[in-house]
Order: structure tokens, then C-alpha cells, then sequence
């Protein structure tokens, strides 16, 4: 049977394994990609750090029988913020560096006629 | 914690804040004005660090629960000695770096200089107080992002090419540390660096794979920013890339990777943590001596100034990290000394490279033949005195601080390596210095003719603020006996965390380890 924990695991997985691999691309624009994917799959990671409950409130309710640890949220909100704000910035980055030197590459070696 | 005291905890990390988002909204145009306040902002902080590292220096650890909140449910900054130093040296620095951009139109080169440096600052003044895991993450960020900002000031395609490098190493950095820190959170359920060490202590055996496997991340995520070996490469394209202003405030940010490894490693990995105790250290020492070895053979391939100064931080770095690497009293004493002579030298060695490029004209930086320019003879003097700070050699600093090392790691059983990797790589940094010094003063000399520039900003502010620097690595020399009776002070404060956590915590926690 497949369990919530299995599906989230294996979706950290997924999106790190995928991240890994176009961060070590040649051209920014899929270095950005990945950068974006590892820090989805780290959002999904720190979440489940405070564990994966189902239905139980965060904040004090006097009917509350269970709390989610709402620390994990907090953090993960702080990542998302500042995630997006860098691959806004290393976007427009790479775009300036791009227009501005003709190269579209990390390492900053010109292109190949071969690889155009 | 003292009333006055914590006013100047919170005035050293809220006061660049303020002034940085001051003068991007109101003083934007007004470059005489901003000028002022970002002066004024960096006297007032040597003033704060002064006051802390005199309180600090009393010997007890003070902590400031931000908002009022409880550690560990809210953030505190922690005053110790260690910290007071760091904030000092930061604040010394960042003074004299602001006087040189401004004498030497740096600030006019690009948008928002002083905005950036001032969040700069903050990030890592911030870094330096918090005691909090989450919270030197942010910091982490905030400093990082001011860098990035600073990095490409002035712009110019070399840099922006090395630019969108250093962001993306930075940013795959960041990812692992949110790896790190989560881990950490998952298996003790803080982040409070205090409460983390009772916690470490305590964990099951079950838990201590998972606590491992954090503190080699963390370990990893500092060592990138302290350019250690594999993962210095970034750095000499980083530093050469950008004007030598910004090279030298950066100085200091390879330490504070150096100082979060300190940290994280004595108080939540420290000897109290059993089997986990210093789990990351026999990593630190290998990576340490490499670094030093690649950071000095480096020096040789260097084709211009900025280059050699960059090579002489990752060689420094590596020194430092070697004592640091040791983790015992005797050892990180001497290392927190040398924290202080390279971040001073290291920033000397740019600002002085940085005069001789704005000097020469189309020649720049190049270690190439090339004919007299001004003020060559102050000039080289100033280069001499920088080069023997760096590589070691007396009177200055540089030697006291490598002397105080070798003996610091005598008790070591890996003290043959330590003692063979530095003493060789002084000479290959004589080496090297010596030959790009002959070729660009000496053998110059001989060439017939002078370089004329149209116009020279700051002909004395800049060479005054280079010997400024070069003035406290002679202090740091004249007063080695007390600044040394400090650092081992504040090594002995970091080997016996419990003064930390109780100082967090509260004194019952002290029961309940």
C-alpha cells in the first residue's frame, strides 16, 4: 500500500534528483530550473520535518485534540521568500550576463559553432 | 542581561539596518549625505564593538531574547567573547573599506554602493550575534545577497560573468544548509544553538546517524563559504573579479564560514556530544592542509595582483583552518588570532593591489614589465609590508599568528603534517611574492618613461586608508600579549559550552544535562 509518507518522500526525491541534474548544466536558464527544483524539494522536505499529520490545527483551538508542529511552516514560509526572491535576481542576472557578454554559459567559455 | 549592554547588541545588528534602508529611500541622490551617514553608521559600530568586546571581555556570556521571547521559543543574540571579537574586526574593516571607496569615487561607480554595504553589515554583524540556527541562516542570506549586490558593482562583462557563478554556488550553498538545519529540527525538535547542544547530548543512539549526516552538511555549507578545499574554486574568480574595494570588505566573509565551523563545532558537535564530538573534524583537517597547499602553489599561477591576492586568502583560510581543525583549547586560541591577522592582511593586500591597478593604467594588475607609475616608491613599500603580512614573515603580525599556530597544535597527533604544510607553503609564498613584486617594481624600474593617467581620485585617502590597515596589523603585533591573552580567553570559553547554555537557557539547564 502506498502511504503519505512514501508519496512526499519520493517526491523529494524526485524533484532533488532533478534538481541535481540540470544545476549541473552548461547553460544558466536550466541551472536556474534546477536551482528552482532543489528549492521546492527542500520546502517539501523541511515541512515534513515537523512530521506529516493529517487534520490537526497548528495554532491554540480549545477543540483541538493534536497540534501540527507550525514551526516547520514558518521556516518553509522563510524559504519560499527568499527562494524566490534569488532565482528572480540570478534570472535577471544571467539574462544581463547574457546580453551583455553574447554567452550563455556558467563556466563563461564562449560558445561552440558545434553546440549552437 | 545588563540593560546598556543589550542596547548595544541590538543598536550593532538594527543600526546598519536602519541606516541601509535610510539611505536607499531618502538619501538616493544625495551621494555627500550618504556618504556621511554610511561613515557615521560605521563609526558608531567600532564604538558599539568597543563597548562589547570590553563587556565581553569580562567573561560572562550574555544573551538578548529578541521581542522578549523565551529561548528556546524565540531568537537570542548571544554576546561572548568570540562574537565581540568577530564583531570588532568586522567593524574595523568595514571603516576603513568605506573611507577607501569614498576616497576613491568606488561609491560612484554603480548604483546603491552604500545601501549594500550597510545591509552587508547587518548580515554579518547578525551572523556573528545570533544564537540561533534558523536566524544565522537568514543571515546568512541577508550578507549573501548584499555580497551579490556589491560583487557586481561597477559591473563590466568579467564580472558579471564571474558574478552569476558566485550566486549559483552560493545558492546551491544555501539549498544544503536548509538541509542541514531541517535534519537538525527533525530529529531534536530545536533550533536553538543552546538548547541543540543539550539536545545533541541527549539524543538516542538511533538519532545519531541522522545528526551525523547534519553536522557534515552544515560543516560542508560553512566550508564552502570558508573556501576550503574542494570547494575553494569559486573563490579566486569571485575575488579577482571585483573591485578591489569590495575584495577587501569580502575579507571577512570567508570568516564568518570559518566562524560558523567554530561555532556549530564546539558548542552543538562539541566535546559534550559523545559519540558525535567533533564528527566533521577529521574531514576539516585534510581539506585544511589541501587548501593550504592549493592556495600558496596558486600564487604561481597567478597572472595578475588581484589574482595573487585571492590565492593569498584561500592560503590563509587554510592555515587558519588547520589550527582550527585540531578542536582543542590550546590550538584555537592561536586560530582566532589568525582569524584577525588574515582578515586584516588579506584586505590590505587588496586595497594596496587595488592603488597599484588604478596606477598603471591599460596595464592594471598584469604581472608584466611595465614602466615606472606613480608614487611607485610608496607604493611598493606599502606592497612589501602587505606581502609580509600575509605569507608570515616578521615583524608583522602574519608571523606572531603562525608562530602562536605551530606551537598551538604541537599536542596534535597530526602536528608533523601541520607543522610541514605551513612551513613550506611560507616559503612558497616568499616565492611567490618576491617574484611578483621584482617584476613589477623592480625590474620596471629600469624601463625608461613614466605611465600618465588624465586623472588619479583619492592619490592620498587611498593610500592612507591601505596604511591604516597596515597600521592595525602593526598594532596587532605591538599588542600580540593582551590580544592574545583574549583569544585564548574566548577559546576557553567556546571549550566549556556549558557557560553558553546556561547563559541561554537559563541556569537550571545546567541540571538538566
Amino acid at each position: 500500500m502506498i502511504s503519505l509518507e512514501l508519496l512526499v518522500a519520493s517526491a523529494i526525491a524526485l524533484l532533488t534528483a532533478a534538481g541535481v541534474y540540470l544545476v549541473l548544466r552548461r547553460r544558466t536558464f536550466p541551472v536556474v530550473l534546477g536551482l528552482a527544483f532543489l528549492s521546492y524539494a527542500i520546502n517539501v522536505f523541511l515541512f515534513a520535518m515537523g512530521r506529516l499529520v493529517i487534520d490537526r490545527p497548528p495554532i491554540y483551538d480549545k477543540a483541538a485534540e493534536g497540534y501540527t508542529d507550525p514551526l516547520p511552516q514558518a521556516l518553509v514560509l522563510t524559504a519560499i521568500v527568499i527562494a524566490f526572491g534569488m532565482t528572480a535576481f540570478v534570472v535577471v542576472l544571467a539574462l544581463r550576463s547574457f546580453l551583455e557578454t553574447g554567452v550563455d554559459r556558467v563556466d563563461g567559455t564562449p560558445d561552440a559553432e558545434s553546440d549552437r | 542581561m545588563n540593560l546598556i549592554v543589550s542596547y548595544w547588541v541590538v543598536a550593532s545588528v538594527l543600526l546598519p539596518a536602519v541606516m541601509g534602508a535610510a539611505i536607499l529611500l531618502f538619501l538616493r541622490h544625495q551621494l555627500v549625505l550618504s556618504r556621511f551617514a554610511s561613515i557615521g553608521s560605521c563609526v558608531m559600530l567600532v564604538v558599539a564593538a568597543c563597548v562589547l568586546v570590553n563587556e565581553a571581555d569580562g567573561g560572562v556570556i550574555q544573551s538578548y531574547a529578541v521581542g522578549n521571547w523565551r529561548a528556546p521559543f524565540g531568537i537570542v543574540l548571544v554576546l561572548d567573547r568570540l562574537s565581540a571579537m568577530m564583531l570588532l574586526v568586522t567593524a574595523v574593516l568595514a571603516l576603513i573599506v568605506m573611507v577607501y571607496a569614498i576616497s576613491t569615487g568606488t561609491d560612484r561607480k554603480g548604483w546603491h554602493f552604500h545601501p549594500l554595504f550597510q545591509f552587508q553589515l547587518l548580515g554579518l554583524n547578525g551572523a556573528f550575534l545570533t544564537g540561533d540556527l534558523f536566524n544565522l541562516f537568514v543571515f546568512f542570506e541577508v550578507l549573501l545577497i548584499a555580497s551579490y549586490g556589491l560583487m557586481l558593482h561597477g559591473q563590466g562583462a568579467e564580472r558579471l560573468k564571474a558574478g552569476v557563478r558566485y550566486v549559483i554556488i552560493n545558492l546551491v550553498g544555501s539549498t544544503l544548509f536548509l538541509v542541514g538545519v531541517g535534519l537538525l529540527y527533525g530529529v531534536t525538535g530545536t533550533l536553538n544553538m543552546a538548547d541543540l547542544a543539550v539536545r545533541v547530548a541527549a539524543a538516542p543512539p538511533g538519532d545519531h546517524g541522522l545528526i551525523a549526516a547534519s553536522a557534515l552538511l552544515l560543516t560542508t555549507v560553512f566550508a564552502l563559504k570558508a573556501a576550503l578545499a574542494p570547494l575553494h574554486f569559486w573563490l579566486p574568480g569571485a575575488y579577482a573579479a571585483t573591485t578591489g574595494t569590495v575584495a577587501a570588505l569580502f575579507a571577512i566573509m570567508t570568516k564568518v564560514g570559518a566562524y560558523s565551523i567554530i561555532r556549530t563545532n564546539t558548542l552543538i558537535f562539541g566535546d559534550a556530544a559523545g559519540d558525535l564530538a567533533h564528527v566533521a573534524a577529521p574531514w576539516i583537517l585534510p581539506a585544511a592542509l589541501v587548501t593550504t597547499v592549493i592556495g600558496f602553489v596558486g600564487l604561481f599561477a597567478a597572472r595578475g595582483l588581484r589574482d595573487l591576492a585571492a590565492w593569498a586568502v584561500v592560503g590563509s583560510m587554510g592555515t587558519l583552518l588547520c589550527a582550527v581543525s585540531v578542536f582543542t583549547v590550546e590550538a584555537m586560541g592561536p586560530a582566532l588570532f589568525y582569524i584577525l591577522h588574515s582578515t586584516l592582511a588579506g584586505a590590505a593586500l587588496f586595497l594596496v593591489v587595488d592603488l597599484i591597478a588604478k596606477r598603471r593604467a591599460e596595464h592594471g594588475d598584469a604581472i608584466t614589465l611595465a614602466p615606472r607609475f606613480r608614487q611607485i616608491e610608496l607604493l611598493s613599500g606599502l606592497f612589501f609590508l602587505a606581502a609580509i603580512a600575509t605569507v608570515g614573515l616578521p615583524p608583522l603580525s602574519g608571523f606572531v599568528g603562525k608562530l602562536l599556530v605551530l606551537d598551538g597544535v604541537r599536542a596534535s597527533s597530526q602536528a608533523v603534517w601541520i607543522w610541514t604544510v605551513i612551513l613550506t607553503t611560507t616559503v612558497l609564498g616568499v616565492l611567490a611574492f618576491a617574484r611578483a613584486g621584482s617584476t613589477i617594481f623592480w625590474k620596471s624600474a629600469a624601463i625608461e618613461g613614466e605611465i600618465t593617467l588624465r586623472s588619479l581620485r583619492g592619490k592620498r585617502g587611498g593610500v592612507a586608508a591601505a596604511g591604516a590597515l597596515l597600521l592595525t596589523l602593526a598594532g596587532l603585533t605591538v599588542l600580540a600579549g593582551p590580544v592574545t591573552a583574549y583569544t585564548a580567553a574566548a577559546a576557553q570559553q567556546l571549550f566549556e559550552p556549558a557557560g553558553y547554555i546556561d547563559a541561554v537557557l537559563g541556569p537550571r539547564s545546567g541540571g538538566r544535562r
